[in-house]
Formats: structure tokens, C-alpha cells, sequence
């Protein structure tokens, strides 16, 4: 090992510190094994703490028809039958607990009368099942875990980015990893490793994802040789802010149309009555009154239009922009203002009122919000084992939204708190069973480390005048104009020969400065990941000729059931990727039944 | 919409200087969106720790024109067009780069507090909690740890009582667990010895400055001064303690 370096071994290292990474490290303590938790920023500003309507669990306090059958089918119809159907059970069974535990934990739910966690409605849902705090879910749970985390005897790694893992013939051995703060090199050496990192929202223009989300851990799992699948499946949230340009994409709650909130376009229309789709008309209302009534008595009303799944209003959204009736700045409008009283939307949807007011001048209790799809979250990731969460190579772990299946082509609002916390449990034990069953020495192959390092430092060295920030911003304006929620075969060609130039010029990015806490060399850095799940997208894109879920071609509009029954699963081979489809795993009749129950 | 001059600080522990540059904007544009725009065109390494931009996750803390301040939420037409806007790192940490410190005091106290000791729940296994009775501490829980409050409070800014001195930060989430209805641990010399409130003197620069508007005087600090008062001055209330042999488990 050259000089320099710091080394640090772990029997379970776990790269995020988000929510699923939190739950996997204090997991993985509880089984005695010795822990490192990687944060590339800041521990407790992970993208977590962004969250906000609720984590999704059948708890059956205010709707005790609940359970977890309902969820399951909600979660498996949701994603338009493509999941994995043993993480869906799975996730719908073990929720409940994930959240009485951070209850144990310190965490405050907001409250039913009788002093139970209250619980909220969202899209796709059948009953109101988001465990929440107002509309800071988020925050409540990354810091319950944080403070849990701290007295677990974890080491933590904060502003530490792992650009490379390492391996010992197939099985990864570690990973090797840079300091922001100083810029030193880090080498961690570990029996199993845990993917917790998240998506890769970066790779958009209007997103509501931070500079983190840069599709790191599908990179370096896709790199270590391990399979990605649904990577054609992103998820553009119906609600961003779109006005004034530097909030655009910043995320407004499901909860606001969870609390009331309704959609309308420029003639006060509420158009979402008029894109209730086939497979979900049994289910939703089809009339105004009956909407509105449903908030209050479900057993005798249906689901409004407002609250289908997320890929259903954001292709709305988007029918109505183009037909000319959009707001001023290129979205619709969401309203709870004329639905909801000022103090009930100030309670209920508190950083919704602070965010408004202070970054657009709206008085959310007065007038209504613009709003427009935002890129937000990516259904597909590392392929896993559901039971273990390992990847398809020994020692690999991944969890969260890096990890891909439950979520099948859409996911369920709500769904993603619980999935960090249902599979981040899950990846921290069994990285500890694995760890505490592996035999014979831990030995990184010669020469990885030095290779890695030579590639990070390039960019100080190099003649070339290519500027970081401005490839970040090519790469994400291709992939909004080509690679966005409505999709054709030419154009998905085209981003992918935009990306092969941009990979041509990454390769000539020089950065000024020195390497403590240089931000040109981060952005430099976080390209190669960024560059390679671009691609991914766009090549998965191309293979699946059908729309279904956050997938949708123009030249293919409808879904295909013969689609319906595989995976696109990528590859890396001979420095390429390559592209296969696998049959999704079969569903065993009882579960079949319940996904196609109507109601 | 016009061009601003930013004043930034470049440098680091060895020393730096406050460095013009000439910045055009947009509506809508907060401070940290016009040192993206630096970064990205004018000075590639300016150093700046961000996440959310949406005032979610307190990483963007800084010294806007003096004032202790999240950049993400700073809007640019809070101030008159054409006017030098300065923007420094928190004087309070130890400086990394530019505008990023060094906040692992923060972590280190963090460390020190005892966490939840939970009571048994009720006959069904479950733990019943009123809104009313949780309304207070979730105001606490609505701390992003930005740590401005840390940044501003002078006991920890001027007098360099690091040592022997949670901050403001910490009274919340001692506050938070003093009055958490689950928590079965008796905080209050732990509040008073190693947090060591008696130190504050209520000057309440830090509820000032809370981005989350969170009451950190009135509603966290004041109420553990007066529980520790009641528990340590009042005399009837020290012998009972000394008779019992204290009522809650000690903290630490």
C-alpha cells in the first residue's frame, strides 16, 4: 500500500447514512460485529432528511380494515405487477414494526385522539397509512436513527465518498474512498459491504434530489460486477416547485393532496378526472363529491383522481401543459388553500407554509401553489437477494433505494421510508451473519488501490481546459430533453451519443485549487458515477419497448404483458455494459389472488 | 435582474482574506445559488458545504452581512441592488476552507448525551402518547443542526467555554428528552454539571438567529433552569432526593 494513506478495517462497512444505511449500521452492531458508516456528507443531512409526507405501514390505527395484504397489493398494483414480490411482502409485513421502533426510539409521531400514531393518506394507498410529523417525516426519523446510532459503539466517516470498492478475486474486500476535508485517501478493508446511497436524481436538471444523489453506489456495484435491474424505471414526482427558476424541483409534498389538496390547470379545471386510467377505475372516483368524501368515509367512497399513483399525474401533468392549459411558469396548479382552513394547512403541512412563503412569496393558505414533475426517485438499482438484500456478488449488500425490485416501475409514496427501514434492518444482519461466517484472510488484490488513486488525482495533472461544473450541466440538460418521462427510441439514441462525447470530455476536466475540501474536484469525481448510470437509464430505456410506470415511450405507448413478465438487467462485461432480460420471480397463488382483488 | 458584488472569504486555518467577484442574478435567487453560479464559472475550489436547498437539512450555515444565516434560504432581493454583500464562514469553528468549518464539536457533545431510557408500556404492549402532551418537544424535534445557534451563542463564540458547555443545540435536546413522556432517566445534573447550563445567562442571541423559529429560550432553556433550580435549591426538594436516594436513574 503506498504511503499516505489512512486504512481502517471493519467487519461490516456501509457506504450512506441515510436512512436504510442508519438502520443497517446499528443492525449490524447489535450483532457484535465491529461497524464503519461511510457518509458522503455530514452525518444526519442525508437525503432522508428531505422526506417528507410519511413512511408507509399498515399500523391499522385510524382504518383498522388495514393490513399488511392491503399494503402488499397496493405496493405490487403500484408498480404495475412488476416487483419483486417476495420484498413487497416482506416490506408490507415488517413496517409496522420498523416504525414502532423508532417510536421505542424517541421518535414523535403526530397522534391519533386516542394517543396512537396518527396516520395520513397518500396516492396509491387504499387506507391512510403514512405514519408522520406534519410534513417533516424525514427529519423525525434521520435524526431518531442518528441518536440511536451514536451510543452503538459505530465508527462514522463523515464527508468521506467512496469512489472505487475493492475486491479479492470475485468477493469484495473493502473500498477506497477520499476526505473531503483534506482531501487524504482512505482505504477500507471489510468483510461485507452495505450499499446504502441512495439514487441518481443528479442526473437531471429539474430534480428534487441534492449534489449527493450522483448514482454512486449503483456505479460501484455495477463496477464490482454485480447486476442492476429497472434501471428504465425514474420516478418524476408529480410536484416540484417551478417557480421562480432557482427553487425549480424543489419537492411539495403528496401530503398537501393527501390533506385535501387538489390539482386543477389554467381554467380551474380538476383535471384529473379525465386521466383515470383502466386498471385503476374500479378504484378511484369518477365525480367531484364523491372525491371529496372519500377523505372522511372510505368504506362507501372511492379514491379521488388526486391521489393516483405518481407516474399517473405526472404524465397528466404533463397531457395538460401541452395542451396549452398549464399555469403561468409551465406547471398546474395545486390548491388546498380554498379546501383546507389556514390553521389546519399550518399544522399539517408546516414546511409546505415556510418553503412558499419564503422562497416564492405564495401564501400557501391564500392562494395556489405552481407545481410540475420533478425527478425524485429511481425504482431500479442493485439486484437483490429480498430475504438477505446481497447482490449477485459474494460480500455485496445493498439496501434502499441503491437496492432495486419492491417498487417494481412506480413506487407508492411513502414506500421508500419504510423500505430503508424494513431492508436497511435486513442488509445490517445478514452483512453481519456474512461477516462473522467468512473464512481466511482479508486481502485486497495488488495494485487496485494505486490505480484508483492515479485515476482520482488526474484531474490536478491534466493539460486539458474542460470545466467539471459545465459537463455535470450537459449531462443533466440531456438526459431532462431525452431521457425524461415521456421517451421515443431516436431520442433515447441521441442522449446516449450525447453521453459517449461526454464521457470523451470528462476524460480532459481539470480542476484548479488543492484538494482540501475542493468542491471542482468533487463534482470532477462524481461524474464517473454519474456518467455511468446515465447511461444505464438511457440503455434499459431502449430495451423496453412498452410503458408501464415511471417508463413511458411514446412510440410504444400501451404496456405489453408479455413486458410485464421480465426484468431488463444490466451487466458490466469487457469494460462495456450489456443488456439481458430475466424472467421476474414467480408469485405464488395466494398473493396472486390478493394483487387482483379490485377492491 | 442586477449583478451583485459578493464579498467572500477565501482560505483556510493559515489565514485568507475577503475576495471580491461580480455576479449577475436571476428572480428568485438565494445566496447559495449565486455561489453555485462563482463556482461554476468564475472559481471552480470555492469551498461551500450544501445539501437541500430547501432550509431541510441545516448544511449551508454562514455570516451573511454579519448575521448568522442558512444560505439556501437568503434570498438575494432581501438586499438593495448593487450593494456588497459579504458572506463569511461561522466565527465560532475551526475553519476547513473558505466557507466550511470544522462542526465536530457539535458531534462530540452530541456523544455526551445519555439516550432514552424507555418506561414499560401500557398492559397491550403498546405506548400511548397525547398531541398535547408532545406538542412542545416536537417544536425540538424541528432542529435541522445547522448549528447557528451554536455559532452565535457567546458563551461558546466569545468566552471559548467549549469544555464545559453544551450550547443551545444541546439544552433543546436535553430539553426534548427532559420532557419526552417515554423517558424514564433522571437529566437534571446532567443538564446542570456536564451540560453546564448555568453558564447561559438568557441573552437569547440563539432563538434569534433559529431558522426553524424554534422557541430555544422561552421554551427549552428557561424551563430546565427553573427544573434544575426546583431540584437543587429548593430545599425540601434536596432533602427528599437525599432521604430517597434519588427518584430517576442517573443520567450517565
Amino acid at each position: 500500500m503506498a504511503a499516505g494513506y489512512e486504512t481502517h478495517e471493519h467487519d461490516v462497512i456501509i457506504v450512506g447514512a441515510g436512512g436504510a444505511g442508519l438502520r443497517a449500521a446499528i443492525e449490524a452492531a447489535a450483532q457484535g460485529v465491529s461497524v464503519g458508516l461511510i457518509c458522503k456528507s455530514l452525518l444526519g443531512k442525508a437525503h432522508t432528511v428531505m422526506a417528507e409526507g410519511g413512511i408507509a405501514a399498515a399500523l391499522g390505527n385510524v382504518w383498522p380494515e388495514d393490513n399488511w395484504r392491503v399494503h402488499f397489493r397496493d405496493t405490487m398494483r403500484g408498480g404495475k405487477l412488476l416487483n419483486n414480490w417476495r420484498m413487497a411482502q416482506l416490506h408490507a409485513q415488517e413496517a409496522p414494526d420498523r416504525v414502532l421502533e423508532l417510536e421505542r426510539w424517541g421518535a414523535l409521531f403526530d397522534r391519533t385522539r386516542d394517543g396512537r400514531i396518527l396516520q395520513r393518506d397518500f396516492g396509491g394507498h387504499r387506507y391512510a397509512r403514512l405514519a408522520h410529523v406534519g410534513d417533516r417525516t424525514g427529519l423525525e426519523m434521520i435524526r431518531t436513527l442518528q441518536y440511536h446510532a451514536i451510543h452503538q459503539g459505530i465508527d462514522v466517516y463523515m464527508e468521506t465518498t467512496v469512489v472505487e470498492l475493492l475486491k479479492d478475486g470475485d468477493r469484495v474486500c473493502g473500498a477506497f474512498a477520499y476526505r473531503r476535508d483534506r482531501g487524504d485517501f482512505v482505504v477500507f478493508k471489510a468483510k461485507a459491504v452495505v450499499l446504502a446511497t441512495g439514487g441518481i436524481g443528479k442526473a437531471w436538471t429539474v430534480t428534487s434530489n441534492s449534489w449527493e444523489y450522483t448514482g454512486d453506489g449503483h456505479s460501484l456495484a455495477l463496477w464490482a460486477g454485480a447486476d442492476l435491474i429497472d434501471m428504465e424505471f425514474v420516478q418524476f414526482h408529480p410536484t416540484g416547485m417551478v417557480w421562480p427558476p432557482s427553487v425549480r424541483g424543489i419537492l411539495v409534498t403528496e401530503g398537501v393532496r393527501g390533506d385535501g389538496g387538489t390539482l386543477r390547470n389554467n381554467r380551474g379545471e380538476r383535471f384529473m378526472f379525465r386521466y383515470i386510467p383502466e386498471y385503476f377505475k374500479a378504484e378511484t372516483a369518477d365525480n367531484e363529491l364523491e372525491a371529496d368524501r372519500w377523505y372522511a368515509d372510505k368504506s362507501n367512497n372511492r379514491r379521488t383522481p388526486d391521489l393516483l399513483p405518481r407516474d399517473e399525474v405526472a404524465r397528466a401533468i404533463v397531457a395538460e401543459v401541452k395542451a396549452g392549459r398549464g399555469s403561468p411558469h409551465g406547471g398546474v396548479f395545486l390548491d388546498i388553500s380554498t379546501r383546507r382552513p389556514a390553521d389546519y394547512i399550518k399544522k399539517r403541512l408546516p414546511s409546505m407554509y415556510h418553503q412558499f412563503k419564503e422562497l416564492a412569496d405564495v401564501d400557501i393558505t391564500k392562494e395556489p401553489m405552481e407545481v410540475g414533475p420533478t425527478c425524485h426517485y429511481v425504482m431500479g438499482g442493485v439486484r437483490v437477494d429480498a430475504d438477505t438484500t446481497a447482490s449477485t456478488v459474494p460480500g455485496l449488500f445493498a439496501a434502499g433505494e441503491v437496492a432495486g425490485g419492491l417498487h417494481g416501475s412506480n413506487r407508492l409514496g411513502g414506500n421508500s421510508l419504510s423500505d430503508l427501514l424494513v431492508f436497511g434492518r435486513r442488509a445490517g444482519l445478514h452483512a453481519a451473519l456474512y461477516a462473522k461466517d467468512f473464512g481466511g484472510q482479508l486481502r485486497v488484490e495488488p495494485g487496485q488501490t494505486e490505480s484508483v488513486a492515479r485515476e482520482v488525482l488526474e484531474p490536478f495533472a491534466r493539460g486539458g481546459g474542460e470545466n467539471p461544473y459545465a459537463i455535470q450541466h450537459e449531462l443533466q440538460e440531456t438526459m431532462q430533453q431525452l431521457v425524461g418521462i415521456v421517451r421515443t427510441e431516436a431520442e433515447l439514441r441521441e442522449a446516449l451519443t450525447k453521453l459517449e462525447l461526454l464521457k470523451e470530455r470528462a476524460k480532459r476536466v481539470r480542476v484548479e485549487g488543492g484538494r482540501v475540501y475542493n468542491p471542482g474536484w468533487h463534482t470532477a469525481l462524481d461524474l464517473r458515477p454519474l456518467l455511468s448510470v446515465a447511461e444505464c437509464s438511457a440503455l434499459a430505456a431502449i430495451e423496453r419497448k412498452e410503458s408501464r410506470g415511471g417508463h413511458t415511450r411514446d412510440d410504444y405507448p400501451t404496456a405489453d404483458p408479455e413486458w410485464g413478465k421480465v426484468n431488463v438487467v444490466l451487466r458490466r462485461k469487457d469494460g462495456g455494459v450489456t443488456i439481458g432480460r430475466e424472467p421476474l420471480p414467480e408469485m405464488p397463488r395466494e398473493l396472486r389472488e390478493l394483487v387482483a382483488e379490485t377492491h | 435582474m442586477p449583478a451583485f458584488t459578493m464579498r467572500v472569504f477565501r482560505g483556510d486555518a493559515a489565514g485568507g482574506a475577503f475576495r471580491d467577484y461580480r455576479v449577475e442574478t436571476e428572480p428568485g435567487m438565494v445566496v447559495l445559488d449565486v455561489l453555485h453560479r462563482l463556482q461554476a464559472t468564475q472559481t471552480g475550489d470555492l469551498a461551500v458545504r450544501w445539501n437541500c436547498k430547501a432550509g431541510k437539512c441545516g448544511s449551508c450555515s454562514a455570516e451573511i452581512n454579519g448575521l448568522p444565516r442558512l444560505m439556501c434560504m437568503t434570498r438575494m432581493n432581501l438586499f438593495a441592488d448593487g450593494e456588497t454583500i459579504t458572506v463569511a464562514p461561522m466565527r465560532t469553528f475551526p475553519l476547513v476552507r473558505d466557507l466550511v468549518t470544522d462542526v465536530s464539536y457539535n458531534y462530540e457533545k452530541a456523544k455526551t448525551i445519555a439516550p432514552l431510557r424507555l418506561r414499560p408500556p401500557e398492559p397491550d404492549g403498546s405506548y400511548r402518547m397525547m398531541q398535547e402532551d408532545i406538542d412542545r418537544i416536537q417544536e425540538f424535534h424541528k432542529c435541522i443542526e445547522c448549528f447557528l445557534c451554536q455559532d452565535v451563542c457567546h458563551v461558546i463564540r466569545d468566552h471559548d467555554a467549549k469544555h464545559a458547555f453544551a450550547g443551545p443545540r444541546f439544552f433543546i435536546k436535553l430539553a426534548s428528552l427532559e420532557m419526552h413522556p417515554l423517558d424514564t432517566r433522571d437529566r437534571i445534573d446532567a443538564i446542570r454539571r456536564e451540560a453546564g447550563i448555568g453558564l447561559c445567562n438568557i441573552t437569547k442571541c440563539c432563538t434569534e438567529v433559529c431558522p426553524e423559529h424554534i422557541h430555544i429560550t422561552d421554551n427549552g432553556i428557561i424551563p430546565l433552569k427553573e427544573r434544575m433550580v426546583d431540584e437543587f435549591l429548593d430545599p425540601v426538594v434536596w432533602l427528599l432526593r437525599k432521604l430517597r436516594g434519588g427518584g430517576k436513574a442517573p443520567a450517565s
